[in-house]
């Protein structure tokens, strides 16, 4: 079991990479990786999010979804429950760990619209509803997905705090060249697909 | 009139791919074949005339306080008919669009529009708004699709186009190709963009 999810770990974190291999959460991937230290603030707020969310939507589909034979919902329930479970999330922290909403507070209302967070609920489904364990499974793969999706933004703005001072040609300034440092990085971690098992 | 710019304002001028850069993910990840490109980019569009359509209807009674909430529960609805209607009627591209087709509900295109134009403007600007978003976003997605699939697999919509001799680069169908082929595009367009600019101010 230990072994399984160490492969399930891995292969999250570099082999299925969410933002380079399979590109969910693209988004804020651009969006907030100007600096590193915001960029470890999103990260900390989606790694805090997807766990909650793997487990709470884990609990929906074999309590709700499958019990009632309304499987096609899934889309509508699993939605609602990252809505709800991100505004909750939010005044919890808010009422008892202030410190770190603070740090958070401005990324947490951005993560509903993640597809990342989204894609991690349904792929859980698709991947373990029929093994055995599948609870600490979807728990531990909706982690290290969020755990993955950390590093790739960290290192992408760290990349991206050296270009802001180098001399581009003017036309590759800004989104395009951002793109290509991603597509450069993104060809770093193809070179973990050959970890195999 | 207005309509009619309505309906451009969305296919060019402010196309949600290439020029306000939402929606990415389906953007990079579906674009491997041209068929996948259209096929999303369509089902996209029925869910964005659908859900503007509705919105624009419902405008008045949804509290503004809850709309947010209201507005994506209205787009996975959507989304949810035309999952069904892929699986039933085109098993082959449901299959290959795979996961993208339930994230059609975080497409910030959708929720983007819902926001900022279904909600103040009449049912009918609003259906057209959605048609020239959702019509921009097929046509760039197949642009991209068009430029990966002829240097990454050598065909055009599955037609082979340079025979047995060329030797396609795979890289392009690849992960880094989605992201390079964007940027190479983006880049093409600031050029445009900068000299027009610039021809304005000498003239």
């Amino acid at each position: 079991m230990l072994k399984e999810l160490l492969i399930i770990s891995l292969s999250a974190i570099l082999i299925e990479n969410f933002v380079l291999v399979k590109f969910l959460g693209i988004c804020p991937f651009l969006g907030v990786s100007k600096k590193v230290n915001t960029a470890m603030g999103m990260g900390f707020a989606v790694i805090f999010v997807m766990a909650c969310a793997s487990a709470l939507t884990w609990l929906v589909q074999q309590y709700i979804l499958v019990p009632f034979n309304i499987e096609y919902l899934q889309t509508i329930a699993f939605i609602l429950v990252i809505a709800v479970l991100v505004q909750f999330v939010e005044m919890f922290l808010q009422k008892n760990i202030p410190v770190l909403y603070k740090s958070l507070g401005i990324y947490l209302p951005l993560i509903t619209t993640n597809c990342a967070v989204l894609g991690v609920a349904i792929l859980n489904i698709t991947k373990f509803s029929a093994v055995s364990g599948s609870f600490i499974k979807s728990l531990v793969y909706g982690t290290m997905a969020g755990v993955g999706f950390t590093l790739a933004i960290v290192l992408f703005a760290g990349v991206r705090e050296r270009l802001e001072s180098s001399d581009i040609p003017k036309f590759l300034k800004g989104m395009p060249i951002t793109l290509i440092a991603a597509s450069l990085l993104s060809i770093a971690f193809m070179g973990f697909s050959g970890l195999k098992f | 009139m207005r309509g009619l710019k309505v309906f451009l304002n969305g296919l060019l001028k402010e196309n949600p791919s290439l020029v306000l850069l939402l929606g990415m993910c389906p953007t990079l990840a579906v674009t491997t074949g041209v068929s996948n490109a259209i096929g999303m980019g369509l089902s996209a569009t029925a869910v964005l005339i659908c859900s503007n359509f509705v919105i624009s209807l419902l405008r008045k009674f949804i509290p503004s306080k809850i709309r947010i909430a209201g507005y994506i529960v209205i787009i996975a609805s959507f989304v949810t008919v035309v999952q069904m209607f892929l699986q039933a009627y085109v098993p082959s591209l449901y299959d290959s669009l795979g996961l993208f087709i339930p994230l059609i509900v975080v497409n910030c295109i959708i929720l983007g529009r819902a926001e900022a134009f279904a909600s103040k403007n009449n049912i009918f600007l609003s259906a057209l708004d959605g048609l020239g978003m959702g019509l921009g976003f097929t046509l760039s997605l197949t642009l991209i699709a068009t430029i990966r699939e002829i240097l990454g697999n050598g065909t055009w919509l599955g037609i082979s186009l340079f025979g047995e001799g060329f030797q396609p680069a795979s890289i392009m169908i690849l992960a880094p190709g989605a992201f390079l082929t964007l940027g190479c595009i983006l880049a093409v367009i600031n050029l445009i963009s900068a000299k027009r600019n610039g021809g304005n101010k000498n003239a």
